[in-house]
């Protein structure tokens, strides 16, 4: 059994006695009788080190990670150099809270300042807030900066976001009593441009994904147009990896620019902790929620970083407040900045490229499965597709598994009714994998 | 020198009613109370206020303030100025007025002449 | 360390340098994929730098940062107890499992869930759990949601308010406003506990719940909390319990035994997953059973013989707070903990937190000023005295100083009730010897605030840059580096 605690029990007594108090049971004087619990919580006996570890060894070995895998749907594996988790857990870092001491937290309040950097770099926006908690809760944010910003409370979404964002989107409104109209997608897997014109009535905004939930690429420019006809803000919601080969949303005309930076060096880790990135317009700076850091200097002339924009922050403006948040996940942020800097301009875009190129190879291939259809073969798409096929997604999907093949997702997991599947690419499956993939494949449809 | 020219509210607001037109800021006392002002967020032409309503916030680093109107009406005028130098305010709070509304509601009672408001802010210790 | 800036990556960069190397594409290179409107027209504009620059740039970034590795982090509020580091290598065990996996690829993740969920209800007293909020204050949105939802199943429209007292976190009322609630402030009575009189007073049909930190950000308990509880309940309303405190009772007392309906627990405070410079945290959140139905999907369920499932079909859900299914790396160090410490560790370690702020509170009250002079819970808030203000010396140069002596200063200015408070959180973690020596600095710094109160204004002298002027980074803020 650990406590991790260093006094000794002689230790402990001296310093009951130095209070005055008897016995440890005297420290709680003030809390009711009736409210104490009286005996053990129900809890097993302290553990040794060996023995959690044989808890987590338990555990972990029920947990297969296969051999290959072509599942992305808001979680992408991507190759994480090793330079990355080695340095995000130099424990400066890693056991700090907030750095509300701005003179002993210049290393992390520069890597925030940083990570805002990169984030509007990528996004090609003016500004960028320390982060947020997810993708998810990064869209829901940006609808209650569109909502704050046109004082409006209708807000259009397309369905093309992940069932996910969707569903947070749909839990955040129902109680800041925001309206969501929800934009179809038209036959080829896209926003549908002509609803959004019709539906636009007194909406402060659109929000809409680049490539959409099925992979499909939008016409950012178009939505973008579309949404400042009627007055409103677009927000992007983007897979970063994405944007190393295509153009940025700032360059497109969004307002704002969300998305899950998962992708940047993060483990898939069970779904998280990610990180949510939020950048903007310099006009909508005011508006971002949560931690932002700013260069200042010291009375000396020394270049220092501080948090800024503080008024807007719960802390002080309380009922008030842009938004409730005050932990964000900065340590995730840390990552996806030494992710950034070491992939490089050129690293970003040979990764986003090949993983485009894979998944095109593995369109292909499917494609020529009898049986297997791609759902939108009109329709460019990044590194990720979704296709229908005569048999079973889950057999499907169960064929693979059998060769330790992660397939991709049988969609009826996130959207029910829908029997097709959605598969993925990255630079990490090699052309072998695929093969073997494609393989299989054919046995099943044989 | 509290400006006699001008009306007070216990919020520590000044209004100079002209033809008609209020103009509107913060008094010495206040600017003094919130310390360096880092940040204006006006209201926009056009939009009506009730008296007693919160028009404006005027923020320091640490703090955020509401600012109240004492009159009703339509805002005619924001001071833009404030919005690249907010310093203006603690540098000369009786010239840099936040919002002209053009006076459609007044209330009377709420407002303090010079002296009187120097004894409320002295009351208030 | 002497004064300096640092470079930033971007100043580092050079044309052509890169950190990374991927192996040569082995498919057909396709031309074309990408509509005109939607290729990239420029490189994008990320710093070009070699592996050894990034290394060294973030090892050299850490080292003008401090953790609580770096020593002691009194932090009030925010519980910066020691980060075990065996947890660091078991939660790692699942990096590579796909949120998406198959539920029997995912079943020792799934089950790791169930199991944590569990030790939670045991050591609160709740029912169950959901482990989706990603943090305290989400924590507390999913919460009031949760209210908000019980209420209007009961038709109980109009229960609009949320009565908030003045000592609360900011996040408190921040969340409530998310929540669709108005808040009600209650101001706290002297001895900082809740006035039941402004409390019977405040309650009315229009009560949604009342969200309470107990002890309370003054490192008081609640003396009359029964009392509390039996009033909001009595006028309809539902009581929340803001889990920041919670390393005060481990094993000794229960949010649910107490009466509270709701609570949120921060695994990065009480069950010392690591802060992260600001994140990622993870804000479960317990409910009685008649909140059971309302809380977010999935829910995961207890299955027999080391099995247990994620239920999707709860029609009265108020839906999901967050994409997949909470920070689950989080948890599981949280887990990790709480195996190790099992029921008489977390007892022993709150007895020994509040052990220590009471031997701090001790030591400290002849000196500096103790608005309220009882037996703290883990934290203590003091104040300067008098003498001191009048010296000119504000509770920022006495923080100020302390990083010179080598610790991270308590909280500063909260909570808002205590004028120029400073609020000391030790935690378990820390020794007699470190606690003395803090002790020392404490007395020392008081001793300096009457005698030669000009020094103190000149700290910190010892990090690598002065204080910063906010002023400036507030009135013409630069939140990005511009070339």
């Amino acid at each position: 059994m650990r406590s991790y605690i260093p006094n000794t029990q002689r230790e402990r007594g001296e310093m009951l006695a130095a209070i005055g108090l008897p016995d440890m049971d005297a420290l709680f004087a003030d809390i009711p009788e009736g409210v104490r619990l009286n005996r053990p919580l129900e809890l097993s006996r302290g553990m040794s080190e060996i023995e959690v570890r044989r808890a987590f060894a338990s555990l972990a070995a029920r947990s297969g990670v296969p051999h290959a895998s072509f599942r992305g749907a808001g979680a992408y594996g991507h190759y994480i150099p090793a330079a990355v988790p080695q340095l995000a857990m130099r424990s400066e870092f890693y056991t700090a809270y907030t750095p509300y001491q701005a003179e002993m937290s210049q290393g992390m309040l520069q890597a925030i300042f940083e990570f805002q950097t990169l984030i509007c770099q990528l996004t090609g926006l003016d500004a960028a807030n320390a982060s947020v908690y997810d993708g998810a809760t990064a869209a829901a944010e940006a609808v209650n900066m569109l909502t704050a910003a046109k004082r409006k409370n209708k807000v259009l979404v397309s369905a093309g976001l992940h069932p996910d964002v969707r569903a947070v989107l749909k839990t955040y409104a129902r109680f800041s009593k925001t309206e969501l109209v929800e934009v179809p997608l038209n036959e080829n897997g896209v926003a549908d441009i002509p609803f959004i014109e019709q539906n636009a009535g007194d909406a402060a905004g659109l929000v809409a994904a680049q490539p959409n939930f099925f992979g499909c690429l939008e016409d950012t420019r178009t939505l973008a147009d579309a949404t400042h006809a009627f007055g409103g803000l677009f927000v992007n919601y983007v897979y970063p990896h994405a944007l190393g080969v295509l153009a940025r949303p700032g360059e497109l005309g969004a307002d704002i620019a969300v998305g899950d930076g998962q992708s940047l060096g993060l483990p898939l880790a069970y779904g998280g902790p990610y990180v949510g990135f939020m950048a903007s317009t310099q006009k909508l700076m005011r508006n971002l929620p949560g931690r932002i850091a700013g260069e200042t200097t010291d009375k000396d002339g020394n270049r220092a970083f501080v948090l800024t924009l503080q008024a807007r922050e719960q802390h002080i403006r309380r009922e008030k407040a842009s938004s409730n948040i005050c932990s964000n996940q900065m340590l995730c942020a840390v990552t996806a900045s030494i992710y950034l800097s070491l992939m490089g301009p050129k690293g970003l875009a040979e990764a986003a490229n090949q993983s485009m190129q894979k998944a095109h190879y593995l369109a292909e291939g499917m494609s020529r499965v009898r049986g297997i259809r791609l759902r939108y073969p009109a329709t460019p798409f990044f590194n990720e597709f979704a296709v229908d096929c005569d048999r079973d997604s889950e057999f499907v999907s169960g064929a693979l598994k059998e060769r330790f093949i992660m397939g991709g997702l049988p969609l009826n997991r996130i959207v029910p009714g829908d029997s097709g599947m959605l598969w993925c690419a990255t630079e990490l499956n090699a052309r072998e994998d695929i093969d073997a993939a494609l393989s299989v494949l054919e046995e099943v449809f044989a | 020198m509290t400006p006699k020219d001008r009306k007070y509210t216990r919020d520590h607001e000044w209004v100079l009613i002209e033809d008609g037109k209020a103009r509107i800021g913060i008094s010495d006392h206040a600017q003094h109370a919130l310390g360096d002002i880092v940040f204006v967020e006006l209201p926009a032409v056009g939009d009506g206020f009730k008296p007693g309503d919160s028009f404006a916030v005027v923020e320091s680093v640490k703090a955020a303030s509401e600012i109240y109107t004492p009159v009703g009406g339509e805002v005619v005028e924001v001071n833009e100025a404030l919005e690249a130098e907010p310093e203006r305010i603690n540098a000369d709070p009786y010239g840099a007025f936040l919002a002209v509304i053009a006076v459609a509601e007044l209330d009377e009672a709420a407002l303090l002449d010079a002296d009187a408001y120097d004894a409320f802010v002295a009351s208030e210790g | 360390m002497s004064r300096s800036s640092y470079p930033l990556i971007f100043e580092r960069s050079r044309p052509g340098r890169t950190g990374c190397d991927l192996p040569p594409l082995d498919v057909p290179a396709l031309e074309g994929l990408i509509p005109e409107g939607l290729v990239a027209r420029v490189t994008l504009p990320l710093p070009e730098v070699a592996e050894v620059d990034v290394v060294r740039h973030y090892t050299n970034l850490s080292r003008r940062n401090f953790g609580v590795d770096n020593g002691f982090y009194p932090l009030g509020s925010c519980t910066m107890k020691y980060n075990p580091k065996l947890n660091e290598e078991v939660s790692a065990l699942f990096d590579g499992l796909h949120p998406l996996a198959d539920d029997d690829c995912a079943m020792g993740a799934i089950r790791l869930m169930a199991e944590l969920e569990r030790q939670l209800c045991a050591i609160t007293g709740f029912d169950k759990f959901t482990l989706q909020p990603a943090a305290g204050a989400h924590g507390e949105l999913t919460g009031l949601m949760l209210i908000r939802a019980y209420h209007d199943m009961r038709q109980d429209f109009n229960r609009n308010v949320m009565l908030v007292p003045d000592s609360a976190h900011g996040t408190n009322p921040a969340s409530a406003v998310m929540a669709g609630f108005e808040t009600r402030e209650l101001v706290s009575a002297p001895d900082g506990g809740i006035d039941l009189e402004a409390l019977r007073a405040a309650c009315g049909p229009d009560t949604a719940g009342l969200m309470l930190t107990n002890p309370s950000t003054l490192g008081l308990f609640e003396k009359n909390i029964v009392e509390v509880a039996h009033i909001v309940h009595e006028a309809g309303g539902l009581l929340y319990y803001d889990g920041a405190n919670l390393n005060a009772v481990m094993g000794v007392a229960r949010p649910a035994d107490m009466g509270f309906d709701v609570m949120h627990i921060n695994l990065h405070k009480t069950f010392s997953t690591p802060h992260g410079g600001g994140g990622p945290g993870s804000g479960p959140v317990g409910v009685t059973a008649e909140l059971i139905p309302y809380l977010p999907y999935p829910v995961v369920m207890m299955g027999g013989a080391g099995t247990a499932s994620l239920d999707y079909d709860r029609p009265l859900s108020i839906g999901k707070v967050k994409g997949f299914y909470g920070n689950f790396a989080v948890m599981a160090r949280a887990y990790a903990y709480i195996l190790s410490l099992g029921a008489e560790g977390l007892r022993e370690a709150s007895q020994n937190a509040v052990l220590n702020a009471n031997y701090v509170m001790n030591a400290l009250r002849d000196v500096y000023d103790v608005p309220h002079e009882r037996i703290c819970m883990h934290e203590c808030v003091l104040a300067p005295t008098k003498r001191m203000l009048d010296n000119g010396v504000h509770t920022t140069d006495i923080a100020k100083t302390l990083i010179d002596y080598g610790y991270h200063p308590p909280t500063i200015y909260f909570p808002l009730i205590v004028h120029e408070a400073i609020m000391i959180e030790p935690t378990e973690s820390e020794s007699r010897e470190t606690l003395d020596g803090f002790i020392a600095a404490m007395r020392e710094i008081a001793r300096v605030a009457l005698e030669e109160p000009g020094r103190l204004h000149a700290s910190p002298a010892t990090t690598p840059v002065g204080r910063p002027d906010e002023v400036q980074a507030a009135r013409k803020p630069v939140v990005r580096f511009c070339e």
